[in-house]
């Protein structure tokens, strides 16, 4: 896998370790925060200055969590910034948990990722890292809440906040690694700087893991609402025909659309998000419905088996998906599909089996003509039926 | 405005909630509590509070909650 950057937007993969931190009162990282309009960088896209505010109401002290889980499979981008510049996450949790008066933070690092080169730079700076185990669904906040707590790292009820009850019983606050490493630089170089890249309403750089039908799979830094051609050119697509926006939770973007911009405006009408910034490039060589089946499988899998909805219903719209990728011969295929989407929708604990059922319509919708040939027993790409 | 909120991580789809509160709930096909009006969490006209409030009380898991 290789890192590259776009020309004009290298600001986290180039950044240089920094000496001592600014010191922030917490008004004041609220205001940098709020000011630079900077949003969440691992998937749900959520203002960070509201999230901030939100742990200041409480009278404890927090805890502040630096989220470096990246369970999503076909995400890298944390594990670049923690192997490339792990400075730069460690010192934006350390910036906002001074600022804070924080009780403990704690950069919590997925199985998947080295910590070497995070434990190293967190030894100044009075931040600890956490190795922990997890799946898909363990970087979800109030699983990852749990694990460090010590309970099984599954999602809990979200009627009841970390913002006000997390770790420890304390006020916590949960931020992506690439957020921190935004809100370092953004300490460093001030809200204009940051503004001078990407929208006025969608500021700054991004990370996109691309992947899939390319030349080169890798992490690239690119402004905010960036063209999705622009972005993809960089890795070189290879007969594309569609684009994974958002990774396994995601939704399809045709490649015959490439100057759709990765803004919530612009991805909005095929259900797509830029989320943790996934690019997945599906190549004319491979069945769109054996992917998402295969997909559907995973995540099904991946269910932290407590909730009946996502338990029952996510194996069963797999399976629906599965024999639709196989021609089998029967038309209901599509409404059980349909069915087990709209059953599962809302009925969770946390969003993944909205998330899954999102991936689903959107293949079903993007790839209506491709159903069609499959119902008829037959696939351009795998051959006849079964 | 008051809403009944399950608790995912608890119920065990009992379907008891369902036979109390018909008007909000019913039952899907594996027991779960569905919400009659696709709301994440059903609204409670005042004129069901009573039986939403027997629901919370006759949970076996205590899943449910006016919130
Ligand atoms: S919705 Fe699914 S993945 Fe989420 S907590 Fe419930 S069982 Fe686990
Ligand atoms: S009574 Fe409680 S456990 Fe049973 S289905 Fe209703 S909410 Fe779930």
């Amino acid at each position: 896998m290789t890192t590259m950057t776009l020309s004009d937007t290298r600001r986290l993969l180039a950044a240089e370790p920094m000496g001592t931190l600014p010191r922030l009162s917490p008004d004041t990282l609220l205001a940098l925060a709020d000011d630079a309009g900077l949003t969440g960088r691992g998937g749900a896209g959520f203002p960070t200055a509201i999230k901030v505010r939100a742990v200041t109401q409480g009278r404890r002290a927090p805890v502040v969590v630096g989220n470096a889980m990246e369970g999503e499979p076909l995400s890298y981008k944390d594990a670049v910034l923690l192997t490339r510049v792990p400075y730069l996450v460690v010192d934006g949790l350390a910036i906002v948990a001074r600022a804070l008066g924080a009780h403990e933070a704690v950069l919590a690092v997925g199985p998947e990722i080295d910590p070497t080169a995070a434990i190293e730079a967190a030894r100044t700076r009075g931040v600890q890292v956490a190795h922990l185990e997890g799946g898909f669904v363990a970087g979800q906040e109030s699983a990852l809440v749990n694990q460090l707590d010590g309970r099984p790292a599954i999602p809990g009820d979200p009627l009841v906040r970390v913002t006000t009850r997390g770790v420890y019983g304390r006020p916590t606050l949960v931020l992506n690694a690439e957020t921190l490493a935004q809100l370092g630089l953004i300490a460093r170089h001030g809200v204009a700087w940051f503004r001078e890249a990407g929208l006025p309403e969608d500021p700054g750089t991004s990370l996109f893991s691309i992947s899939g039908s390319v030349e080169h799979a890798g992490v690239v830094e690119a402004p905010r609402g960036s063209l999705l051609g622009d972005v993809l050119a960089s890795a070189g697509p290879v007969h594309p025909v569609a684009v994974l926006v958002g990774g396994f939770h995601g939704a399809w973007v045709p490649a015959t659309a490439p100057a759709t911009r990765l803004t919530a405006h612009d991805l909005k009408p095929y259900g797509a998000a830029v989320g943790a910034g996934v690019l997945h490039v599906l190549g004319h060589d491979t069945c769109p419905i054996r992917m998402a089946a295969g997909i559907a499988g995973y995540l099904a899998e991946e269910s932290a088996a407590q909730c009946g909805p996502c338990i029952n219903g996510l194996p069963r719209m797999a399976d629906a998906l599965e024999r639709l990728a196989d021609r089998v011969p029967d038309p209901g295929l599509p409404s059980e599909i349909d069915r087990m989407r709209l059953l599962v929708t809302g009925r969770g604990a946390c969003a993944h089996p909205d998330g899954t059922a999102r991936m689903v319509a959107s293949t079903m919708r993007v790839f209506a003509d491709h159903v069609s040939r499959h119902l008829a027993g037959h696939c351009e790409i795998e051959g006849g039926r079964r | 405005m008051t809403r009944l909120h399950v608790d995912w991580t608890r119920c065990d789809g009992h379907g008891a909630c369902a036979e109390l509160v018909p008007e909000l709930l019913a039952s899907d096909e594996w027991g779960f509590p569905l919400s009659r009006t696709g709301e994440r969490d059903p609204e409670v006209p005042v004129s069901l509070e009573e039986h939403a409030d027997h629901a919370v009380r006759s949970c076996p898991l205590m899943a449910l909650r006016l919130v």
